[in-house]
């Protein structure tokens, strides 16, 4: 297996970056992990440059939303070391340096809270012991909808919106929240044209402000477009590196396990 | 006019009448300020096995000789840790692990109780006391009353949170054991002061009903709150004066009142499942569903 290719799209790397320089967005070194009996991740390596989109791409089961809880710090018995620009996931959590925004299928959506509310949430680290907004945080998620396209839906329960509309919510969420590495799983899954248009449009303007991105999705055709590098991932890294490479039929036969 | 103050004020001209409304006025208002947290997260249940397993630990402390609100919370909060315990040891369901320890340390005080027998009243624990309520009695629910209903309004955001979505509160750094163990410890001193009112059978009832009945008037946290304790004080109340006037059990007409405002909700209130306005919604929302699978077929 391999970290072939290497980083290739220096390129991208947005001179707004300079907070970050040096330190990889994300780097995991011999990350392993098992529910039971059942391997999830094995042995995962990785180095992803701040300021850049990185694709996360593999089928269903391949360990990608596994990726993301490790990277956020939500399995107890992953073995292996995450770091998120150089800090421990813990630390990284706590300096607000990571936004997570969910598969949007998991909400619970009879839940009483508002389009607005929602997006508040991803405040809250930066709020005080009640967590009460502020004028600023009231700001934010102001112009946070206003990005989304949602203004006119605030007030409506989440659970009103369609597909597209909810994960521009939450995309709106991970945007509040201002952290520097942003993880997506699968922002483009059931969502229509608008809304995709939109996700991509939002998540580029964050790269060019700086911001890290790795984000799971299935839509390969969109992939030379977004990603500045690709991901394959089945249980184990398989390719890393530019998306034109990653996207040979050779390696998308390995990532997807069918006969080339 | 004066008849009618006369009525409502007779009762409570009686010390033990006012110290049994005060009592369960503050319980039943903590208790539905919980349940609206509690029926969201889906801990119906947990309520239920807490109220249940404290009863051993009453048994206990009669026995001893140590204050039963004592032996109740720590039985209450020891069955929430062995839940706990095996819900993270085993492959069991919830339920299933809830089923096991609430039944068998109420079996132990039946059991515990039946051998000491002349120790302790059975039906005041299963069915409340009100009656009794002392001068310390109130004072230990007002203490703890205020300081339950203190720390849920003031992390109320952070709660709602952790019942929404614990995923994006861990992300932000936010510790959601903590909060997932101040609930339960709250949960375990809401049931102890609310025994005396209502008995272990019936606080289940106070910490689902107003927080589900409040659901089905509102879709914001921020109503579904006091909701839930306007009709809490209500049924407290209606409760109260039926035990004066009627000879009626407390619990028993608290939690009747509190299902009739459930069923009201569900009759009239904007999300109750019979309304024209929740039903064309429910509607509209199934043919945008439908809507957006199709885009997704394009």
């Amino acid at each position: 297996m391999s970290a072939a290719g290497g980083p290739a799209a220096s390129a991208a790397v947005n001179p707004a970056a300079s907070a970050d320089t040096g330190l990889a967005a994300i780097s995991v070194r011999d990350l392993h992990v098992s529910y039971g009996s059942v391997i999830a991740l094995s042995g995962v390596n990785l180095e992803l440059p701040a300021g850049s989109i990185v694709g996360l791409v593999g089928m269903n089961g391949s360990g990608k939303s596994t990726l993301f809880s490790a990277l956020i710090g939500t399995i107890p018995g992953a073995r292996g070391t995450v770091r998120i620009l150089g800090r421990e996931s813990a630390r990284a959590r706590a300096e607000n340096l990571v936004a997570f925004v969910p598969q949007t299928e998991v909400i619970d959506r009879d839940f009483p809270i508002s389009v607005r509310e929602v997006v508040m949430l991803g405040r809250y680290g930066r709020l005080g012991f009640t967590r009460r907004p502020r004028a600023a945080d009231h700001a934010a998620v102001k112009a946070a909808l206003a990005r989304v396209g949602l203004t006119e839906l605030a007030e409506r329960p989440i659970g009103a919106l369609s597909g597209g509309q909810r994960k521009r919510a939450f995309v709106a969420r991970g945007i509040v929240q201002d952290a520097r590495v942003l993880l997506l799983d699968e922002p483009f899954g059931g969502v229509d044209a608008t809304s995709q248009a939109l996700i991509i449009r939002v998540l580029k303007e964050l790269r060019d402000e700086g911001r890290s991105l790795l984000v799971a999705t299935h839509d390969l055709a969109g992939i030379p477009d977004l990603c500045d590098e690709v991901l394959l991932l089945n249980r184990r890294v398989l390719f890393h590196g530019d998306p034109a490479t990653a996207l040979l039929p050779e390696n998308l036969a390995l990532t997807f396990g069918v006969a080339p | 006019m004066t008849d009618i103050l006369t009525w409502f004020l007779e009762p409570i001209s009686h010390g033990f009448m006012s110290r049994a409304l005060v009592a369960t006025l503050i319980s039943a208002s903590v208790c539905a300020l919980l349940s609206c947290w509690l029926v969201q997260i889906g801990w119906s249940l947990m309520g239920d096995a807490v109220s249940h397993a404290v009863f051993p630990g009453v048994v206990f402390a009669h026995l001893i000789g140590v204050p039963f609100a004592l032996g109740a919370f720590i039985f209450g909060a020891g069955a929430v840790g062995l839940i706990g315990a095996l819900q993270s040891r085993t492959t069991l369901k919830s339920d299933t692990t809830i089923g096991v320890v609430f039944t068998s340390l109420f079996a132990l005080g039946i059991a515990v109780n039946s051998v000491f027998p002349s120790q302790v009243d059975l039906n005041h624990i299963l069915f409340g006391n009100i009656l009794g309520v002392g001068v310390n009695d109130l004072l230990l629910v007002a203490v703890v009353g205020v300081l339950c209903g203190g720390i849920l309004l003031l992390k109320r955001r952070d709660l709602t949170l952790f019942a929404f979505d614990p995923v994006q509160a861990h992300t932000l750094g936010i510790p959601v054991r903590r909060l997932r163990f101040l609930l339960l410890l709250v949960l375990a001193l809401v049931v102890v002061i609310t025994l005396q009112t209502v008995g272990i059978i019936l606080v289940v009832a106070m910490l689902i009903i107003p927080g589900a009945t409040a659901l089905l008037v509102s879709g914001r946290m921020a109503r579904i709150l006091p909701i839930a304790v306007l009709s809490a004080l209500v049924s407290s109340t209606v409760g109260v004066y039926a035990a004066y006037y009627l000879n009626a059990s407390v619990g028993g007409v608290v939690v009747l009142t509190q299902a009739a405002l459930f069923m009201l909700a569900l009759l009239v209130g904007p999300r109750g499942g019979l309304s024209p306005t929740h039903l064309r919604s429910r509607r509209a929302a199934h043919t945008s569903r439908l809507g957006a699978a199709q885009t997704m077929d394009a």
